[in-house]
């Protein structure tokens, strides 16, 4: 899972699509998510360094990481067909 | 080195809340690297706030509205250019584009520049020609009907399902939800802006616009798309952004290859929830937002008058992509002096 070629997510969580002209705000931790999905991490990897770092259960993650990727697969900012490398 | 300056004649001075291009498109050529401007407005009525700008508009010359026909118009342009010796008119309305295209030749003759679409460019894209425009250019567009009599309007259901939109020949569009809307834009369009009104399929999506410049050799010069981010009551964009869709593009440079469009124009599209494009209308000249293409790096008006005065121009290569443009409201104070002036003796 790729997010779509030339999304910009910026430092501040607005993440503006080039090619609609969308653009979203993310909290802090959607950001280091997406930041965690452009460097080719897998769904287990993004877990594991989110489940380090803050005081969340797995199952709680895994429910809002869901949610999250469905949002962003709502907007077509993600990229199903690219492979993830990790 | 010293820039030439040219004296450039500019319409559409109304930014009011659905503006006319004429203030931006000043802008754009206050801003040009390749000449200097003195520039002449050129008015319909005495409350177009362009006029009163006299940082952006040198000086203001009353014109006659489209229907006096074109000979008054040339007496005008006549006496306008014997004060200010013009180089270059641009035309910024829909409804003026034809008298000023049927007067280019002339006015070429008195040494007044223009670079507009050909009378066939300009008939052939108008929206009552949509469908066939569609099919002979092979893009898509929204099925489309035109009436020019109420009394059809109830054989409408038949043809397209609700809403459906209500266009005038010109300017204006409302959807209708219902026979008794349809009849009642019909109405209110056609006091407006006249026969025939243009009943249009409603295509749901999020809207997209295109500006560019085509050099009537089927290159495209610029082009630049935009998303609207706030749309006024009218319609019309109070802010926008641009954006990188190569199908966007490649559709502008289709029409344009094959069109070999001359001049300004800007396309309206839609795109579907499958992103699908529907081409819903082509503007025969600059959009009010033109100021946004000049800010991410095209500057559309400069281009088109070094066109029109016969020089080569190379075509932008890249814009800018994520830069927003928002409009805003501001009051000016003006001496009435200034209001008679422009309203009894037609110059300021």
């Amino acid at each position: 899972m790729k997010l779509q070629k030339n999304v910009a997510v910026s430092e501040a969580g607005l993440l503006f699509n080039p090619v609609t002209g969308e653009s979203f705000s993310v909290n802090p931790i959607g950001v280091e998510v997406l930041n965690l999905i452009r460097a080719d991490k897998s769904p287990e990897q993004i877990s594991n360094a989110i489940l380090e770092k803050y005081s969340t259960d797995q199952v709680t993650f895994e429910q809002d990481y869901n949610d999250f990727v469905s949002i962003l697969e709502h907007h077509n900012l993600l990229d199903r067909h690219e492979e993830t490398k990790a | 080195m010293k820039k030439r300056k040219l004296n450039i004649a500019v319409t559409g001075l109304n930014a009011i809340d659905s503006p006319g291009p004429g203030v931006s498109v000043i802008r754009a050529l206050r801003e040009a690297a390749s000449f200097d401007v003195n520039i002449i407005g050129l008015s319909y009525e005495s409350l177009e706030p362009g006029i009163y700008m006299h940082d952006i508009v040198d000086r203001t010359y009353s014109i006659p509205y489209p229907v006096a026909g074109t000979d008054t118009l040339l007496a005008r342009m006549e006496y306008i250019h014997g004060k200010e010796q013009l180089d270059v008119i641009i035309p910024n309305f829909d409804a003026e584009l034809y008298p000023f295209i049927k007067l280019e030749a002339k006015l070429r003759t008195m040494g007044i520049h223009m670079f507009l679409p050909t009378m066939h460019q300009f008939e052939e894209r108008h929206k009552v020609n949509l469908n066939d425009f569609g099919k002979k250019y092979n893009i898509s567009v929204p099925k489309s009907k035109v009436i020019y009599d109420l009394n059809t309007v109830h054989s409408l259901p038949s043809e397209f399902s609700f809403p459906m939109i209500v266009k005038g020949k010109f300017y204006d569009a409302s959807i209708a939800y219902s026979i008794e809307q349809v009849k009642s834009y019909f109405n209110k369009i056609s006091a407006k802006w006249g026969l025939p009104i243009i009943i249009q399929e409603f295509i749901h999506g999020t809207e997209f616009n295109v500006t560019g410049l085509g050099d009537g050799k089927g290159n495209t010069i610029a082009a630049v798309p935009m998303r609207k981010q706030y749309i006024t009551d009218k319609g019309k964009a109070w802010g926008g952004i641009s954006i990188s869709d190569e199908k966007m593009l490649d559709m502008t440079r289709k029409f344009l290859k094959n069109t070999k469009w001359r001049g300004g124009f800007e396309l309206e599209l839609m795109k579907n929830k499958d992103g699908e494009l529907y081409l819903l209308e082509i503007n025969p000249r600059l959009p009010a937002w033109i100021y946004l293409a000049v800010g991410v790096g095209q500057n559309i008006p400069e281009a088109l008058v070094n066109l029109a005065m016969g020089e080569k121009v190379k075509p932008f290569a890249t814009y800018d992509v994520g830069k927003m443009f928002i409009r805003y409201a501001w009051d000016m104070i003006v001496d009435r002096e200034e209001f008679e002036q422009i309203s009894v003796y037609g110059e300021l």
